[in-house]
C-alpha cells in the first residue's frame, strides 16, 4: 500500500471516529430537546423523532409552575454573584503577581488549601451563621456566601497577570498613574480573556448550585432554577418527564450558548495556567 | 536593653515623644495618635477602642464560657404555677459559633491594639527626629500607594476568613463533640468528647467496613475518572488538529457541547438516559439484540455508568486545553522531523506528547483532586446508591463527599461527617500543596 493510499484511509478513518464522538457528545442533548417537544409525558418514546410536535409542555411550565419567577430570581443572583464575585477574584490575584509583601506566600497556599474544603462541608455553620444574622431564607445570603467563595479560585487570576509584562506596570507607575488607574486602564483591558473565563465560571456556577439555594431558600417564591427543577424530578419525575425536559432545556440553553459564543476566550482563559508547567 | 539606655540618654536632649505617644496608646487607642496631633486618626481608633472594650467586658467572658462548657442548662419541663411548661435551656450549637465569632473578633482588636501602640511610637520616633508627623490625608495616600495590596486583598480575606474559614474551624471543633442525630441541640446539651469520634469510625465494624470500602472506591474513582478524561481529550484533540482534517472549528465546537451544558442539568439527563425500564440506552441496545443492562440498580453497572458519564463531561476539557497546549508548541520541531523523515505517527509519539504532558501535569493532578470530590456526578446520577446493606448510611457508589452529604445532610450524624470532612482534607491538603509548590505559577517570585 502505497503512502498516499494509507494516508487517505486513515483521514477516512478519522471522520468517522469524529462522527461518533460528535454522536456522543450530542446525543444527550437532542434527547432531551426531542423529549420536551413530544406529546404525552412519559420517559418511555418508540421513536427519536417525535411523531407529533408540541410546545405545551413549555407552556406548563409557566402555567403550572412558577418558572418565570424561578428565572428572575436565578439571573438577579447569577448576575450580582458574577459582578462582585469576580471583581474579589481578580483582586487577590492581581496583588499577588505583582507586589511583594509580607505575608504573600502564607496567604497564597492558606487560601489554596481552604479552595479544597468543598464548600457544603461546612455548610451547616454557614446556615447557622446566617440563621444568626436573620438572613435566611434571603437571596442576599446566596449571592453573599457564593461572592465570598470566589476568591478561592485566585489562582488561575494570578497565572494569568503573571504573563503581563511586569515592565508595563512599572512604566505606569513612574509616570505617576496610580494603582487603581493601572488596574483599571492597563491590566484589565489586557485581561479579556481571564475575565470572561472568570465571570463564566462564576455565573455558571451560581446559575445552577442548588445544594446551598436549596438550603438556603425556604418559600417557593424564593425558589431559583436549579432548586425548582431539581424538586420537580425528585418528586414528580415519573409522571411529568416531558415537562421537565423542557425546563432542562431552559436552563442550559443561555448558558450552553454563552460558552459556545465565548469558547475562543475560554481556551486562552483555561490554558493560561497550564502553559506556565 | 542597648537601646533603652541610648533612647534615654539621647532623651536627655530631646524630647520624649515616642515613649509617652506609645504609653498613651497603651492606655487607650489613638490616645498617643492624640497626643502626635494626629487627629482624625486619634479619633477613629478611639472609637475602636469603645468598640473593643464593649467587646471585651460583655462579649467575651460569656463567649469563653459558652466555648468551654457547651451551656450548662438543659431544656426542661419546669412547674410553672399549676402547669408545666418547657423552659429554654444553653444552646450549644450556637453557644459555639457565636464564642467562635467573639474570640475571632477580639483577636483583631488584640491586633489593632499592638498595631496602635507600634504606630504612635513610630510617629513619636519621627517628631524627635524633627520631622512633621503625616496628616490624615497623607496617611491615607501612603496606604493607597505603599500598602495598596493589603487595602486590596483587606474585602476578599475578610469574606474568606468569615465564610469558609469560620465555618471550617466550628466544622473541625464538631468532629470532637457528640453531636449526632440522638442527640441535638436544642433539646440536649452537646460535650467535648475528645478523640471519641475518631476512635469510634475505626473501631466499630459498621463504621470501619463502611469507611475503607467508601475510601477504595474513591480512589479507584478519581484514578479511573481522571485518566479517561485526560486520555481521551487528548485522543479527541489529535485527532481534531491533524492537518488535513477540515471543518475545525465545527468539530471543537461540537465537542464543547457536554462541557457547556451545566452539569447539573446534564446529569440529571443522564440518569433518565440510563434509566433501566424506560431508557433510550437500554432501547437502543434491545434494538441491537442485546438485554437490558441494569446501568444504575448494579452496584458494579453502576460505576461503570458513572465512569461513562463522567467521561462524557470531563473529555471536552482536556480536549480544549490540550489543544490550547499544541498550538504553542514551535512549528519548527515539527518541519525538522519532516525533514529527517519522521512518520506522523512518531511526531505524535516524540515532540506532541511529552510537552503536553509536560505543560498538563499540574492540572491533571489538580484534576484527580477534584474527581475525589467530585459531589455532582456521584449525587446527581446514582445518589450513591444503589443501597448497600451493609454499610452505615452510605451505598455502594458513594464517595467520601457523598457520604459526607448523606450523614450530615440526610442522618445528622455530625460529628461522624466532620471527622470524614478532616480525613478528607488531610489527603487532598498533602496532594495540592505539593503539586502548587512544584508549580511555576508559584515558583516564579523566587527568581524575579
Amino acid at each position: 500500500m502505497s503512502r498516499k493510499t494509507r494516508g487517505s484511509i486513515w483521514l477516512t478513518i478519522s471522520y468517522v471516529l469524529l462522527a461518533v464522538v460528535g454522536v456522543f457528545s450530542v446525543y444527550p442533548a437532542l434527547w432531551v430537546i426531542m423529549s420536551s417537544l413530544r406529546t404525552g409525558n412519559s420517559l418511555y418514546s418508540e421513536t427519536l423523532l417525535p411523531t407529533s410536535l408540541t410546545f405545551g409542555h413549555y407552556a406548563n411550565l409557566f402555567d403550572k409552575y412558577d418558572f418565570a419567577h424561578w428565572y428572575v430570581n436565578t439571573l438577579k443572583i447569577a448576575v450580582t454573584t458574577t459582578v462582585i464575585g469576580t471583581i474579589l477574584t481578580l483582586l487577590p490575584g492581581y496583588a499577588f503577581s505583582i507586589f511583594r509583601f509580607s505575608g504573600r506566600k502564607t496567604m497564597m497556599s492558606t487560601l489554596m488549601v481552604l479552595g479544597l474544603f468543598p464548600g457544603f462541608m461546612s455548610m451547616i455553620a454557614v446556615f447557622i451563621l446566617l440563621n444568626l444574622m436573620n438572613l435566611l431564607n434571603t437571596h442576599f445570603a446566596v449571592i453573599l456566601v457564593y461572592a465570598a467563595g470566589a476568591p478561592l479560585f485566585f489562582l488561575f487570576a494570578k497565572s494569568y497577570f503573571d504573563t503581563i509584562p511586569k515592565s508595563l506596570v512599572e512604566a505606569a507607575r513612574i509616570d505617576g498613574a496610580g494603582h487603581l488607574n493601572i488596574f483599571f486602564r492597563i491590566v484589565t483591558p489586557l485581561s479579556t480573556p481571564l475575565i470572561v473565563y472568570t465571570a463564566l465560571s462564576i455565573f455558571a456556577g451560581s446559575f445552577t448550585d442548588f445544594i446551598f439555594a436549596k438550603l438556603v431558600l425556604r418559600t417557593p417564591e424564593k425558589k431559583t432554577l436549579a432548586v425548582g427543577l431539581f424538586d420537580m424530578i425528585s418528586t414528580r419525575q415519573a409522571t411529568d418527564f416531558t415537562t421537565f425536559a423542557a425546563g432542562c432545556v431552559l436552563i442550559a440553553v443561555p448558558i450552553t450558548f454563552l460558552f459556545i459564543l465565548l469558547q475562543r476566550l475560554l481556551t486562552e482563559g483555561l490554558t493560561a495556567g497550564a502553559e506556565k508547567g | 536593653m542597648q537601646e533603652f539606655i541610648m533612647e534615654r540618654n539621647r532623651s536627655k536632649l530631646t524630647r520624649t515623644y515616642s515613649r509617652t505617644a506609645a504609653v498613651l496608646s497603651a492606655l487607650a487607642m489613638g490616645l498617643g495618635q492624640l497626643y502626635n496631633r494626629q487627629y482624625m486618626k486619634g479619633v477613629i481608633l478611639l472609637a475602636v477602642h469603645a468598640l473593643a472594650l464593649y467587646t471585651f467586658i460583655f462579649r467575651l467572658p460569656h463567649a469563653v464560657w459558652g466555648l468551654v462548657t457547651l451551656g450548662e442548662t438543659e431544656t426542661q419541663l419546669k412547674k410553672v404555677g399549676r402547669l408545666y411548661k418547657q423552659v429554654m435551656g444553653d444552646h450549644s450549637v450556637f453557644l459555639m459559633i457565636e464564642g467562635l465569632v467573639t474570640v475571632f473578633v477580639a483577636l483583631i482588636f488584640l491586633w489593632i491594639y499592638v498595631m496602635n501602640i507600634k504606630d504612635s511610637y513610630r510617629t513619636g520616633k519621627m517628631r524627635e527626629q524633627g520631622e512633621v508627623p503625616n496628616t490624615f490625608k497623607e496617611t491615607v495616600s501612603f496606604v493607597m500607594s505603599y500598602r495598596f495590596p493589603y487595602l486590596i486583598l483587606a474585602v476578599p480575606l475578610a469574606g474568606v476568613f468569615f465564610f469558609t474559614i469560620m465555618p471550617i474551624v466550628f466544622m473541625i471543633l464538631i468532629a470532637f463533640t457528640n453531636y449526632t442525630a440522638a442527640h441535638t441541640p436544642p433539646k440536649n446539651l452537646l460535650d467535648w468528647t475528645g478523640f471519641e469520634a475518631f476512635k469510634d469510625l475505626f473501631r466499630i465494624k459498621e463504621w470501619s467496613r463502611t469507611f475503607y470500602s467508601v475510601t477504595l472506591w474513591t480512589i479507584i474513582w478519581a484514578i479511573v475518572a481522571t485518566l479517561t478524561g485526560y486520555f481521551g481529550g487528548f485522543a479527541v484533540a489529535l485527532l481534531v488538529q491533524q492537518k488535513r482534517i477540515r471543518f475545525k472549528s465545527f468539530w471543537r465546537t461540537l465537542f464543547i457541547l457536554p462541557y457547556a451544558i451545566p452539569m447539573f442539568v446534564s446529569m440529571l439527563i443522564l440518569q433518565n438516559m440510563f434509566n433501566g425500564q424506560f431508557g433510550p440506552v437500554n432501547q437502543y441496545l434491545g434494538l441491537l439484540g442485546i438485554d437490558r443492562i441494569p446501568w444504575l440498580s448494579d452496584p458494579t453497572w453502576a460505576k461503570v455508568t458513572l465512569v461513562i458519564a463522567n467521561f462524557w463531561v470531563a473529555f471536552p476539557v482536556s480536549m480544549l486545553m490540550i489543544i490550547g497546549i499544541m498550538s504553542t508548541i514551535p512549528k519548527d520541531m515539527y518541519e525538522a522531523a519532516d525533514i529527517d523523515g519522521a512518520s506522523s505517527f512518531q511526531k505524535t509519539r516524540l515532540i506532541t506528547f511529552p510537552s503536553v504532558m509536560y505543560s498538563m501535569a499540574p492540572l491533571v493532578i489538580m484534576s484527580f483532586v477534584g474527581n475525589m470530590n467530585n459531589f455532582n456526578v456521584i449525587f446527581l446520577l446514582t445518589n450513591g446508591n444503589p443501597i448497600n446493606g451493609d454499610f452505615q448510611y452510605a451505598g455502594n457508589t458513594d464517595i467520601l463527599i457523598t457520604w459526607l452529604y448523606k450523614l450530615s445532610m440526610e442522618n445528622g450524624q455530625y460529628n461522624f461527617a466532620s471527622v470524614i470532612g478532616i480525613i478528607i482534607f488531610i489527603l487532598l491538603s498533602v496532594f495540592a500543596i505539593w503539586n502548587v509548590r512544584r508549580t511555576k505559577a508559584f515558583k516564579e517570585d523566587t527568581s524575579s
